[in-house]
């Protein structure tokens, strides 16, 4: 089994907001998150796929296939935009990092082919990132 | 959903590797120019990577306030900008950053109960790391 990461970086703003709790504690737990005009990052992603060695072509993903599907449905999706406004699964679901990870997962995890999808890694800053692996 | 947050701290700390169980020569030998007697320094990056479930209400595995005022009172204060070798926690330790990790681990696992821990990893320069999962 080989694993196989594809990287690629998105500008987005977003701003954390439960809008079935109160202001008050929208801004207890969310602090600066919670400012309704949202602030931004350069997110970068990390798309690992796993697989076989294709005998013929020495791939385990054709990687411009993989390419064109990040931007087809991540990027184009998600890209200069702001998430809570812009991204159907963000509407109704606060854009943490966690979420964007999963949302991510969800959209990749039955468009690749011949490879498996492995871990989805969100950097929302070079200090702070989360790994999804379609755990329930 | 299941998701794994994992997050970055700096600090800076040096150290001296030096075995008492040992001859000079066998230190010398064992731990080369890091057994320089009065010790040298490294930025250390500590990234520690914790699980569970995500909060429908927040959208969080662990509420990154909490974990950044841990880190902040119970990891750095105790270590930034210290003499590894001159701390407690090293009177009868090599502060090896094997050693540093494994006790940075004990601190976060048994004082950090609000979500579960499964790894520490500790980068002691660009080239070298060391991850301990307990």
């Amino acid at each position: 089994m080989v694993y196989l990461t594809r990287k690629a970086e998105f500008a987005a703003s977003h701003y954390y907001d439960n809008p079935d709790l109160p202001p008050e504690e929208n801004r207890r737990l969310f602090g600066k998150c919670n400012n309704p005009n949202g602030h931004g990052h350069n997110y970068v992603l990390e798309v690992t796929v796993k697989g076989e060695v294709d005998p013929r072509s020495g791939f385990v993903i054709d990687l411009k296939q993989l390419k064109d599907v990040m931007h087809r449905e991540v990027l184009n999706a998600m890209d200069h935009r702001f998430l809570n406004k812009e991204v159907p699964e963000f509407l109704h679901q606060i854009p943490t990092t966690e979420n964007i990870a999963i949302a991510i997962w969800q959209r990749l995890v039955t468009k690749l082919e011949r490879a498996k999808l492995h871990r989805v890694r969100v950097y929302e800053t070079p200090d702070l990132f989360v790994d999804f692996y379609g755990e329930a | 959903m299941k998701a794994h947050l994992s997050r970055r701290y700096l600090f800076s700390a040096s150290h001296r590797l030096h075995s008492e169980a040992m001859s000079d020569e066998e230190n010398h030998a064992t731990y080369g120019k890091c057994n320089n007697p009065y010790g040298h320094g490294h930025n250390y990056i500590v990234e520690v990577t914790v699980s569970g479930q995500v909060d429908p209400k927040t959208g969080m595995v662990c509420n990154l306030v909490d974990l950044d005022g841990f880190m902040e009172r119970e990891v750095l204060c105790r270590f930034d900008h210290e003499n590894l070798n001159t701390l407690r926690e090293f009177a009868r330790n090599v502060p090896t950053t094997e050693n540093l990790c494994i006790r940075i681990y004990e601190i976060v696992h048994r004082g950090f109960r609000e979500v579960h821990l499964e790894r520490v990893r500790l980068e002691e320069t660009m080239m070298n790391s060391f991850e301990y999962r307990g």
